[in-house]
């Protein structure tokens, strides 16, 4: 075990990769030499050369429509988009070229692709830097989609994704950068597709990920001074999503609540509602809930965003009068 | 040897090492073009039986910039091209019949019926897809570029475009990224006088498309599109400066679609005449000319290629209708690996 910070992780996880395989290469707008302007890709460039970490123009159609060829053409390339609400800029890159090449060439080739976004709010950076831009995947087969919320997941998801010959979104929460925690020695690798129980409990059964994550248990602790357990589940990638593990929670529960930092028409909490509704819905005591963004877009000011984005004691609100339903 | 051939008026510079050569090579063109105008009039056929679905976008009159600008290609080289894609394909060597059926939807097809006729593909020789998004391969093709670069394989990455997509984003981005990085590429935009219906002076405000490299510092050069000879040898060398690294190029070939936009389109927007004497400058026309002035093909051969090439179309096009539709639980199949 080591202890590093979200950052940190990130930085690691890259460098393993970019060491173990001389096909991966690493590109976007000030990775290399600058080493990113969250500096999760410091140090890398004077480690690896600018022959395998590369500074791109800022143009990211060119960055993710490039690592497509380059993967068809033998590479396993890491593109960073800088903040993830820029996917907009290269929708059609990665919505209909990256995640359709397999499907539509009727698999004749692989599409080992992975694209880093930095994501979320909570620090100020208004309505086109602050967006949950996983959402706007959920809609499209053929990506897989990781939202890892602590160092260890970070790490262990992001080695995973180099790996794995699909492409993957690695959604990084910019507010999570700074924080710590432990990461195992080894390779450390998540397997795509399995939740993390992260609290037991017979009560409420939350789903949350990435900055919610942790509200929800800080949540969790104050609801189990009221005598409410919470057994909050983080599916850490939402494609493959790991919906047993989700269902048998609620059918011990009979309560589900998604916690997410997005407005809730679209969102993988209200797809998750739906699904479990689906799988499981005699197990309800109570209709599941969403606690989520407002449907407007995320405000600057900090009274105004903090109210936006879900905080612990609206969670714990929210949690307990679904407990008393 | 076939030297200083004039067509058009394009001075041809020696294509080959002896007279045979040079024929040979010129038959092989010819053989190729044909190929692909008997395919396009089949698929048009094929269409109007509703045996085509969705849409389809013909490449008679366009033959000569992907046989000639393919034909200098080598084993290794990859190419991409948009969704008039299906004359870029066959001049890679995509087999006429499993291109007919991925155009019928048929589980035999190219790309096992999940793409169809605006998606073409054929990585085994190289053709490594047909892009329905203008522009979108560009990017697609600097990245083929890139890790043939940095693989060292010495590969060069061939996009064809058309002259509408000159105007947009991605264009820009993957030219520019193309040149700062010294990839090995070659953009060939195909000029066909029309984005989609609108005439090129509407939506460009240059009228020679080749001068766009300016802005990439990049080498640029126009060309007679509808001469073979001097698509070969203007992309010829294109190739060359990419393979020993001295960076992409920007073709322009100047030709013409013979047919509409897409079925729906009848080309109602074409000054008098213009199809007319485009038609007198047919590429397949003036290969054939060539072949017969200089000697290098009796009229009696040419019917000869004639006829085995339409055989050849006609008893594809059949087996690829005799090939079964795909099982509908394929479309479950190839999302991931």
């Amino acid at each position: 075990m080591s202890e590093l910070t979200y950052r940190e992780a990130v930085t690691r996880a890259l460098a393993d990769e970019l060491e173990g395989d001389e096909r991966v290469i690493l590109f976007g707008e000030d990775v290399a030499a600058a080493g990113g302007v969250f500096q999760a890709t410091a140090g890398l460039y004077e480690r690896f050369g600018p022959r395998r970490v590369r500074d791109t123009p800022i143009a990211e159609q060119a960055i993710v429509g490039c690592a497509l060829g380059a993967a068809v053409a033998g590479l396993r390339p890491v593109a960073e988009i800088m903040f993830a609400d820029f996917a907009g800029v290269c929708y059609d890159q990665l919505a209909n070229q990256l995640a359709k090449y397999r499907y539509m060439t009727g698999g004749q080739v692989a599409v080992p692709v992975t694209v880093r976004m930095s994501n979320g709010g909570g620090a100020g950076f208004a309505a086109q830097h602050s967006q949950s831009v996983e959402n706007w995947f959920l809609n499209i087969p053929g990506l897989k989609i990781c939202v890892p919320g602590t160092p260890a997941d970070v790490y262990g998801l992001l080695r995973t994704a180099v790996r794995d010959d699909n492409p993957v979104l690695v959604f990084e929460h910019k507010l999570l950068y700074p924080q710590r925690g432990e990461v195992p020695d080894g390779d450390g690798l998540v397997e795509l597709g399995r939740a993390e129980v992260v609290r037991s409990g017979s009560d409420v059964t939350v789903v949350a990920t990435q900055l919610m994550r942790h509200r929800s248990l800080e949540a969790a602790e104050v609801l189990a001074g009221e005598g409410v357990e919470v057994e909050l589940i983080d599916p850490r990638t939402l494609v493959p999503l790991d919906l047993a593990t989700i269902v048998a929670s609620v059918e011990k529960t009979g309560r589900l609540a998604c916690v997410q930092e997005c407005p809730p028409a679209g969102s993988w909490g209200a797809t998750i509602v739906a699904q479990v509704v689906g799988q499981a819905w005699e197990s309800f005591d109570a209709a599941p809930i969403l606690v989520s963004g407002d449907e407007t877009p995320i405000p600057y000011s900090g009274p105004l965003e903090n109210a936006w984005i879900p905080s612990a004691e609206r969670i714990v609100h929210d949690l307990r009068r679904l407990a008393e339903k | 040897m076939l030297a200083g051939i004039l067509v058009s008026d394009s001075v041809i510079l020696p294509i080959g090492e002896s007279d045979s050569e040079d024929r040979k090579l010129l038959l092989t063109l010819y053989r190729r073009m044909l190929e692909i105008r008997l395919f396009e009039d089949e698929v048009m056929r094929l269409f109007m039986q509703n045996l085509v679905r969705g849409s389809t976008h013909l490449y008679q009159g366009q033959e000569a910039v992907s046989v000639g600008a393919c034909s200098v290609l080598r084993p290794g080289d990859t190419m991409t091209c948009t969704y008039r894609g299906h004359g870029a394909v066959l001049a890679m060597g995509a087999p006429l019949d499993r291109s007919m059926a991925e155009i019928l939807g048929k589980a035999n097809g190219l790309c096992r019926g999940k793409g169809g006729s605006m998606h073409l593909t054929d990585v085994s020789v190289g053709a490594l897809g047909s892009f329905a998004v203008v522009g979108a391969h560009l990017p697609f093709t600097a990245g083929t570029a890139l890790a043939a670069q940095y693989l060292g394989t010495g590969a060069v990455s061939l996009a064809f475009f058309g002259d509408g997509t000159t105007n947009i984003g991605a264009f820009h981005e993957a030219l520019n990224l193309a040149a700062i990085w010294k990839l090995p590429a070659v953009f060939v935009c195909e000029n066909n006088l029309y984005g989609e219906y609108s005439p090129l002076a509407t939506t460009t405000p240059v009228e020679r498309l080749a001068d766009r490299a300016g802005a990439y510092a990049m080498a640029s050069e126009q060309v007679d599109g509808n001469d073979v000879l001097a698509v070969r040898r203007v992309v010829g060398a294109a190739v060359a400066r990419a393979r020993a690294g001295d960076g992409p190029s920007l073709i322009e070939a100047l030709t013409y679609r013979q047919k509409g936009h897409s079925r729906t389109d009848p080309g109602a927007y074409r000054p008098l005449g213009e199809l007319e004497r485009w038609l007198e400058r047919d590429p397949i026309s003036l290969v054939e000319r060539v072949l017969t002035e200089r000697g290098a093909a009796s009229t009696d051969e040419l019917e000869r290629v004639r006829a085995e090439t339409a055989e050849a179309v006609r008893a594809a096009t059949e087996r690829a209708l005799s090939w079964p539709d795909p099982d509908p639980k394929e479309r479950f199949e190839d999302v991931y690996a």
